[in-house]
């Protein structure tokens, strides 16, 4: 039987003491229940308890009452895993058991993540792992054929291994793995904030700075009691929409260019560097480096040079519009897209998958529509979907999110709330937890500071959206060609430095 | 196809005409640091603990770091006086680590050109090789705008190549994570004799935001000999141009301005 949870708010500072001790027995049951009743694990993960022991912490999140339950239970060396019942927990226990050496029994694919060696005190002199070197799945038999690709890729993009199991050119099994990009930033987090801090943020995933260091803000916001003026959360959201429309056009153009239509290709690489161009207006980095910033943002816009945005705005979603029209009406392209990599719904649900990739098989799932904070909170966006669950499908759901993003940043830009962009900053609360959500371009970002009793951060827990999505690309790969591969990555465009932090 | 035609009537020509005529760069760019240590009041130390990276010392004369400094605002904004702030030079590419650190009133030494043996064969066709070891994606992503129509590096007789066996030198990003350190040094054995090394953005030059970390090694020039330093966190697209073209000796030193690149 499952315990009854509490139920708490994203944004929601929570008292440790608040947060149920449960027992490994009640603390799986509540997990695998609120799974089974449509809740998505937003996040599990480990941090240093008393005697040695290591403390587990869940998310819980259910969309359907915009609601999270925090559950925790201590562990000392293993606990049957949740991933043989839940596969959403597949790449968190991982994570855990080589973080901190905890073994979740019946794992059934219990591998390194990100080839590192373990945080769990006293054992910090185990060696660290080999990057690259696990014991990797392996088929044998007549005409099968292993293809490796990485860690250093063909074209300019960061490095993984990607293992293929072919028969002939059909791929039967890929295994991806990570960590080749793992510069210790959760580690380093640990004790702050510091002044390193909302640097490490914007940098763990260069090409999600705003969405993720909008999740940090909001988080330590909540945590010193700091309340940020309307005129900056509209800021925020204009730069984060601005940081979709960015990739997304640029992931677009991609998409076309691995399809071997260059024009739209062409186009697209052009104006996403418009839409950069936009965020350096504003803050004078394409990337919005020094933009957002804790108690609001650090730039403000004047009446003119609103009026230049929205001029240029108005420019580059004229442009896109007219470039990624080319790809709709292209034959050659439609069916490339059509048909490849599919994923069902069923299968999305099962993983966990988030982002445009879980919209374009059909589910409903975007924070900025479930767990709104800062301006989606007044002004909803509403979710972009398609039911196919291909290549086409996440190119469509770009498409539309392009076309939603232009009019939310249409109607912000028009009615700017006048007031200061930055409070000062409340120190933060000491044993507190706190969970934020922001929907980056891929997906749901989800940040879990833990206070100590001194207000530091005992631990500070990041999930980039690819790390719920990098399982999805490798279950598309399945039956497909071995050359859908290019089109199949490029269609969930995943981050390999915000999953190896 | 009469759609496709009009379509490429209408998105027109679209590459910058440089290094021609200077580039228009936001009004908010944060360029070449100007310092000015007379509005310094003695003892005051704001902008050096403001710092995240440390790039910045006060004690004996204002001093900064570009290969550690990440341009952004916090030192500016924590002086009281002024005595920092970002200006539009966004030529900062240097041959040296050490040309990087910058004093009050000391002109940056950009990058020079090739040495003779490596212009001749390097000078008009360079193919580079981009590993990223450790980056963010933002130095990845502001290298591979240099593809786009709007940089179109290939006219300048650069390319990037997917084989270091094609390649006549490395581009590297990030700030080399003991995990990609393997693979760089594979990579770099690959390239054939003479290669050049280009560290492009602030972790490959010092680690960056991730200096001192154990999980980093702090920069390209700790791994492998480095030919450029292109500073930045990321590097403009343009100042990444620039480093380029003074590398194979298409932009002097004495290089001409001809407009001030306002927005």
């Amino acid at each position: 039987m499952a315990p009854a949870l509490s139920l708490f708010h994203s944004g929601q500072p929570i008292p440790l003491r608040n947060v149920p001790d449960l027992s490994i027995v009640e603390f799986r049951a509540a997990i695998l229940s609120a799974v089974r009743s449509g809740s998505s694990l937003a996040a599990l993960f480990g941090m240093p308890a008393q005697n040695q022991h290591v403390q587990l912490i869940a998310v819980v999140a259910d969309s359907a009452t915009n609601s999270i339950s925090i559950l925790r239970t201590v562990v000392e060396k293993s606990y049957p895993c949740l991933t043989l019942e839940c596969p959403q927990a597949h790449w968190f226990e991982r994570e855990i058991a080589e973080q901190w050496l905890v073994h979740p029994q019946g794992h059934p694919w219990l591998k390194p993540i990100r080839f590192h060696a373990p945080y769990r005190p006293g054992d910090r002199l185990s060696p660290a792992p080999k990057a690259g070197v696990t014991d990797f799945f392996a088929m044998a038999g007549e005409e099968v054929h292993e293809v490796a690709v990485g860690p250093v890729h063909a074209g300019i993009i960061e490095p993984g291994h990607f293992r293929f199991q072919c028969h002939g050119e059909e791929v039967f099994h890929l295994e991806i793995s990570l960590g080749y990009q793992h510069r210790g930033v959760e580690q380093a987090l640990v004790a702050g904030p510091g002044k390193r801090t909302i640097h490490l943020m914007e940098t763990l995933c260069g090409d999600t700075s705003i969405g993720h260091s909008t999740a940090y803000c909001e988080a330590i916001e909540a945590l010193g009691g700091t309340a940020v003026s309307a005129r900056a959360q509209v800021l925020r959201g204009v730069a984060l929409e601005l940081e979709r429309l960015a990739n997304h056009t640029g992931d677009l153009g991609a998409l076309a260019g691995d399809a071997g239509y260059l024009p739209a290709a062409a186009y697209c690489g052009r104006i996403r560097g418009d839409f950069l161009n936009l965020t350096a207006a504003l803050c004078g980095s394409r990337f919005g480096r020094g933009l957002i910033r804790p108690g609001g943002v650090g730039f403000d816009l004047d009446s003119q040079l609103v009026v230049k945005l929205q001029e240029r705005l108005e420019a580059a979603l004229k442009d896109v519009e007219d470039a990624v029209a080319l790809l709709w009406d292209a034959s050659s392209v439609q069916a490339r897209f059509e048909h490849t990599g599919t994923l069902t719904r069923e299968t999305c649900e099962t993983l966990g998958l988030v982002g445009p990739a879980a919209r374009a098989c059909g589910v409903e799932r975007d924070v900025r529509q479930d767990f709104p904070s800062g301006i989606f909170r007044f002004a909803q966006i509403p979710i972009s979907k398609w039911h196919s669950g291909d290549v086409f499908a996440r190119a469509w759901v770009r498409w539309l999110e392009i076309q939603r993003s232009g009019a939310f940043l249409r109607e912000q830009l028009a009615s700017m709330p006048e007031g200061s962009i930055l409070s000062s900053a409340g120190p933060p609360l000491p044993d507190h937890l706190v969970v934020s959500f922001v929907e980056g371009w891929r997906g749901e970002i989800c940040h879990v500071a833990i206070t100590d009793a001194h207000g530091r951060f005992a631990r500070y827990k990041i999930i980039d959206p690819s790390f719920h999505n990098w399982m999805g690309l490798a279950i598309a790969m399945r039956n497909q060609q071995i050359s859908d591969f290019p089109l199949c990555n490029k269609s969930f465009n995943l981050s390999y430095c915000g999953h190896d932090l | 196809m009469p759609s496709l035609l009009l379509t490429r009537l209408r998105q027109g020509k679209r590459t910058v005409p440089f290094p021609e005529i200077e580039p228009v760069l936001p009004e908010r760019f944060r360029g070449l640091p100007i310092l000015d240590q007379t509005r310094c009041p003695s003892g005051c130390t704001s902008c050096a603990d403001a710092c995240p990276t440390d790039a910045i010392t006060s004690a004996g004369g204002l001093q900064i770091d570009l290969g550690r400094c990440l341009f952004c605002p916090e030192c500016a904004n924590a002086c009281p006086e002024g005595a920092i702030s970002f200006g539009q030079q966004y030529r900062l590419a240097t041959s040296n680590r050490n040309d990087l650190v910058l004093a009050e009133g000391e002109t940056l030494r950009l990058a020079s050109r090739l040495a003779e043996q490596s212009h001749r064969i390097l000078g008009r066709s360079l193919k580079l090789r981009q590993v990223s070891a450790g980056g963010c994606n933002g130095c990845e992503a502001d290298v591979n705008v240099l593809n786009t129509v709007v940089f179109d590096l290939g006219r300048f007789g650069i390319q990037f190549v997917a084989s270091p066996r094609h390649a006549d030198g490395l581009l590297i990003t990030g700030a080399i994570t003991q995990n990609m350190r393997l693979a760089l040094e594979k990579t770099y054995s690959a390239i054939p004799e003479p290669k050049i090394v280009i560290a492009v953005g602030a972790c490959a030059i010092s680690g960056g935001p991730f200096r001192d970390h154990p999980e980093v090694l702090n920069g390209a020039n700790n791994v492998l000999p480095v030919d450029l330093f292109v500073p930045g966190c990321p590097p403009h697209p343009i100042t990444i141009l620039d480093g380029l073209l003074r590398l194979l000796g298409r932009i002097e030193n004495c290089s001409r301005s001809r407009n001030s690149g306002q927005d």
